[in-house]
């Protein structure tokens, strides 16, 4: 089966993402989330997005505006998802809030329709259990860029059945994209072991060991990383790297997970890295729209 | 265009790079991204500040990495928008 629609829930910086790869590989998508504000700056992006693309890879086409709207719709009515063939959930790590939605989308989607949960932490298991389909969930992890990332990794919850597995290993084929398969448990691979990561590098600036630079500028020129922990945890969002690290600890009650209190701080000062223009580091203002 | 503004350009640029990506020195030639400098996501940033601050609008046919690789290359790409890029605020 040829995946020819997705809908996208929640037009963040992964959901734009997810929707500039789909408009590239010529996959029409309903994006949704929840006012038009939201939905302008998504779209305004996305358009940016396919506009460079080809620049960063010559692989991609170049599409001009008309043809990237015509390959997607905004919306703030969850409704319109209700004919896609596929479903994307990109949406705040917050479980209540992901629980509530995936009631919804239960009743609104045809129950032979998959999701896929684009979650940071929460595991796959649990956001199953919020659906009559459990077997119909698979987990998504794209990195970001999206577009630009040529390979994700994709967790089986215990539940997920081959047909699923099938439907999203198909996806990513018409992404031009490798899929790593990981079993469930919260976190999975990439997001357990980067989050401790940028969690003790947030640790080690606390302790005064070195400089939010020197931290940085270790695992770039030693590692070869290509960024830094503390410019990574800046660029996801501090509250978000917050939250996940408190899903870890909860899942696993490991005390290795918990949060630092400085990064705790910075997000209770609002200094949430490159979205408000200030976490580790100071940036220029937000992109004009 | 004159060799001042021409070099005023390079600062402008030069400027924007070294306040987003936390580094100290940036050689003219330093090829910003096969050189790991920068990474893409900053690369959709560097070629909107170019066409903002210079009220440029880069065309289909100069979507090519040679035009932004660099400074040397970003400033002269800046430079060959003659009439079109605006350096009066410079």
């Amino acid at each position: 089966m040829t995946i020819r629609s997705v809908g996208v829930i929640g037009a963040g910086n992964i959901g734009v993402g997810v929707v500039t790869d789909l408009v590239l590989h010529e996959i029409k998508s309903v994006v949704v989330d929840l006012n038009d504000t939201i939905l302008q700056h998504a779209k305004a992006e996305v358009i940016k997005n396919v506009r460079f693309a080809p620049v960063l890879s010559k692989a991609l086409p170049r599409l001009n505006t008309e043809e990237v709207l015509k390959r997607m719709t905004l919306t703030s009515n969850l409704d319109d998802v209700s004919s896609c063939d596929f479903i994307i959930e990109n949406i705040t790590e917050d479980w209540n809030i992901k629980k509530e939605l995936y009631g919804q989308l239960e009743r609104l989607v045809p129950s032979h329709v998959c999701f896929a949960a684009n979650t940071s932490c929460i595991s796959i298991t649990q956001i199953a259990s919020a659906t009559n389909r459990p077997a119909n969930v698979v987990g998504v992890h794209f990195m970001n860029p999206v577009h630009l990332k040529l390979t994700v990794e994709v967790i089986r919850g215990f539940h997920t059945s081959d047909a699923t597995m099938s439907l999203v290993m198909q996806l990513f084929r018409q992404l031009g994209k490798e899929a790593i398969v990981v079993q469930d448990l919260p976190g999975f691979v990439s997001n357990r072991i980067s989050h401790l990561f940028m969690n003790e590098a947030i640790f080690v600036l606390q302790d005064q060991v070195a400089t939010a630079e020197n931290i940085d500028q270790i695992f770039k020129k030693c590692f070869g990383h290509k960024m830094g922990p503390l410019e990574t945890a800046d660029l996801i969002g501090l509250d978000t790297v917050m939250r996940s690290l408190d899903v870890l600890y909860e899942s696993f009650h490991d005390p290795k997970y918990r949060c630092c209190p400085l990064l705790r701080k910075m997000v209770h000062a609002g200094h949430l890295g490159r979205k408000t223009g200030k976490g580790f580091y100071t940036y220029p203002g937000p992109d004009p729209v | 265009m004159s060799a001042e503004q021409l070099q005023r350009v390079k600062q402008v640029l030069r400027e924007f790079i070294l306040d987003s990506i936390n580094i100290r020195n940036l050689g003219d030639d330093d090829d910003l991204f096969e050189s790991g400098i920068v990474n893409s996501l900053f690369a959709v940033q560097w070629m909107t500040f170019i066409e903002k601050k210079f009220k440029i609008e880069i065309g289909v046919e100069d979507l090519d990495i040679q035009n932004f690789k660099s400074l040397n290359a970003a400033t002269a790409f800046v430079m060959r928008q003659n009439g079109s890029a605006d350096l009066t605020s410079l």
